[in-house]
């Protein structure tokens, strides 16, 4: 269970967009946006104050990537893959950053709720190719070394 | 308006909305996935493509009708198009079709083997996926889904329950409950249009099929039968016979060659439903009771109320429904030692119906905490039970239903029709049942397809507003119109399915054929041909009102919904 404030932060943002159906993505982002995750609970309880059934809610949820019900760590680390940064070997990135985090295409977040790694299909900076972007700063023309240099600087902050 | 030209031949048009009807008025079967007779086009299956003088291709479910047009439905282009869309679906299909419950009947099935499509040289590369069956009436098997949307469709817009949804996309779309949650923990009401609406083996009965056989097996136990009314017509075509004939002497023919000890028919209990629930409704006009009442014979209707409008509850008949009332009154009759000569008595029910499976399960249907109803088989499940036997099903001598549960009035005939229970309530309430009043109550307005019928009948000096709707958006629509105040009613009977349990989610399917209007003669033709009308001339049931039933009504045949 949620805690009440989650439910009534929500009932602000739904008083932001009107209860409709077509206020669904904008109260997702926003709820976000709060969060840094969307909670399943509230997408629930969203989809019965706007009057949609939960599976529809759940199958825009899920249309977009950008969605995610699962928490993120604190570092949120998003690789490009778009067709410039892939042509320019983004994929060993990736991978690397999986291996040096445990992580994988299924599990995203480390135990630690650090990192959270995610691919995604473009930054729009392709002149700056390989991409990768960890929360709001970008990284530009990222090799598999200077993932792992970032990493370790970001642990290190953390010390 | 218009005349357009199908592979060389002009046919006229009026008010059709895409070239697909049109092209199946013109006698071609075109192949569908994705059509559906009560839904807008979807246009995802692309199966109906067809192409136009230009060489131009499109979907013809997707296009509107112009004068003029000049289409080929069949082409060498077009096959190549249609066995590649069939070729690809397969790809992604879990193809053990010998082992599948919907192989024979599939249309996905029927399709490649049409179209001779005898080669798929795609690699699966789906991930496999959990089968469902956490719900007591279907099972849903995501790898034979082949997203043409019908079962979303249908539980959203036609039954305005919406439990399933398209969930993630592309490569990875699947239909599935909101948060991939078993079907049973969702707002699911267990109808099963979904599974009749799939051309493929994605949503099944979930079968009871082998309980029956063991029971029938031990000789320490007296298994009882009872048959609903919409089952006597929706078996027959399955043994060459005509589409819609009342087979109910066969039935019981076949399941005393099976072994089951007494068969009983649920007109029988309907009849008691009639009694029970005019009774109450009566009660509650002059009491000053809450109104309008609301039928409790379906399952679904009823887990609608129970789960999304709790604040009607006090509204639904407690009359149990005539699968319930049967079963108690059965168990009780043979809860008498003499009677009960040492055996257990099972009950097995012949329901149209998925959502029967559950409300035998339903624990306020239960007397003294047992489970009246034990186990609960659909009319598909039973052509297989009969063709498990090996029977001759058309070769049957029929035969009557057992005493003293096996007689009924042609009012609980019609129960398996929408509109049926409010017409055999209305002759209980109506003095004589001369062939002059069953007219005027036949054409009050209480028959015909229409989701939504609204009409009036004069009772005692009052005018009884009535109104009887199928399908569950259409109920939604009338419980929403009530709640808002717009609408004002004494009595609402409201049928899950489209017109009524003649076409329940248990009865067998058609590749997307429909049929309502053969099932529902059908219907009509054994009421016609009954003995009796109504309830007040059941002798049997009357005696039994006086014996053994005196003073248990209360007991036996209501329950209470929270």
């Amino acid at each position: 269970m949620l805690d009440q404030s989650y439910y009534t932060k929500t009932d602000e943002i739904i008083e932001r967009y009107g209860k409709k159906a077509s206020s669904l993505i904008p109260i997702m982002q926003d709820i976000q946006e709060v969060y840094r995750y969307l909670p399943g609970e509230l997408l629930e309880y969203v989809a019965g104050q706007i009057g949609i059934k939960e599976a529809k809610a759940y199958s825009v949820a899920t249309f977009y990537e950008n969605f995610s019900f699962e928490e993120k760590g604190k570092y949120i680390i998003k690789v490009c893959d778009g067709t410039a940064c892939h042509v320019r070997k983004s994929t060993p990135i990736l991978e690397t950053m999986f291996k040096e985090l445990g992580l994988s295409k299924k599990k995203h977040t480390t135990d630690d709720m650090m990192f959270t790694v995610e691919m995604v299909s473009c930054l729009g900076a392709c002149g700056l190719a390989p991409t990768m972007m960890v929360n709001e700063e970008v990284h530009p023309k990222m090799s598999p070394e200077k993932a792992i240099d970032l990493i370790q600087e970001l642990r290190g902050e953390n010390r | 308006m218009g005349t357009i030209t199908v592979d060389g031949r002009q046919i006229e048009f009026t008010n059709e909305k895409n070239v697909l009807s049109i092209i199946q008025k013109a006698g071609i079967d075109l192949p569908t996935l994705c059509y559906h007779k009560d839904l807008p086009a979807f246009g995802a299956c692309r199966l109906c493509t067809v192409e136009d003088d230009r060489g131009r291709t499109f979907a013809a479910c997707s296009e509107e009708p112009r004068d003029g047009m000049v289409i080929k439905t069949t082409s060498p282009k077009l096959l190549k198009y249609r066995r590649m869309i069939i070729e690809l679906l397969l790809a992604s299909h879990d193809r053990e079709c010998t082992t599948c419950d919907e192989s024979g009947s599939c249309t996905l099935q029927k399709l490649a083997h049409r179209y001779g499509v005898t080669n798929v040289r795609f690699a699966n590369t789906r991930e496999r996926r959990e089968i469902d069956s956490s719900s007591p009436s279907i099972v849903r098997d995501p790898n034979k889904c082949v997203l043409c949307g019908n079962c979303v469709r249908v539980c959203d817009e036609i039954q305005g329950i919406g439990a399933l949804g398209f969930s993630f996309r592309g490569t990875d779309a699947t239909v599935l409950p909101a948060f991939d949650r078993p079907i049973a923990e969702t707002t699911c009401v267990n109808c099963g249009q979904c599974r009749v609406a799939c051309p493929t083996g994605a949503i099944t009965i979930h079968t009871s099929m082998d309980q029956v056989w063991d029971a029938v097996a031990d000789p320490d136990t007296r298994v009882v039968a009872q048959i609903a009314p919409a089952v006597r017509v929706a078996i027959g075509d399955a043994f060459g016979m005509k589409i819609g004939q009342d087979v109910i002497g066969r039935i019981v023919t076949a399941l005393k060659r099976m072994g089951f000890d007494e068969v009983y028919d649920t007109i029988f209990s309907a009849d008691m439903t009639i009694l029970e629930e005019s009774a109450e409704f009566l009660e509650r006009v002059k009491s000053g009771g809450t109104l309008p009442l609301l039928t409790s014979c379906c399952p679904a209707w009823v887990k609608l109320i129970t789960d999304q409008y709790k604040d009607f509850i006090p509204n639904i008949s407690t009359c149990r429904s005539p699968q319930g009332m049967m079963s108690a009154a059965v168990k009780e009759y043979y809860r008498d030692p003499e009677r009960a000569a040492g055996k257990k008595t099972v009950m097995v029910s012949f329901m149209p119906c998925t959502a029967k499976k559950y409300e035998a399960k339903r624990p306020n249907s239960f007397t003294n905490g047992e489970q009246d109803t034990d186990i609960v088989i659909t009319s598909t499940e039973l052509i297989r039970m009969i063709q498990n036997y090996g029977l001759d099903f058309a070769g049957l001598e029929p035969q009557k239903a057992d005493d003293p549960f096996g007689y009924g009035s042609g009012g609980g005939v019609i129960f398996g029709v929408t509109g049926g229970v409010t017409e055999a309530v209305i002759r209980r309430l109506m003095p004589d049942e001369t062939p002059e009043t069953l007219k005027m109550i036949a054409e009050s307005g209480v028959r015909g397809l229409d989701g939504i019928k609204e009409f009036t009948v004069p009772y005692n000096g009052i005018d009884v507003k009535i109104c009887v709707a199928s399908g569950l958006a259409n109920a939604r629509k009338v419980l929403d119109s009530v709640r808002a105040g717009e609408k004002e009613y004494h009595l609402i009977e409201v049928m899950a399915c489209r017109g009524g349990c003649v076409m329940g989610g248990g009865q067998p399917v058609h590749n997307g054929i429909y049929l309502t209007a053969e099932r529902t003669e059908g219907i009509y033709e054994a009421d016609e041909a009954s003995e009796v009308k109504k309830p007040d001339a059941n002798k049997p049931l009357l005696s039994l009102y006086d014996t053994f039933l005196g003073g248990k009504e209360h007991h036996l045949l209501h329950n209470e919904f929270y």
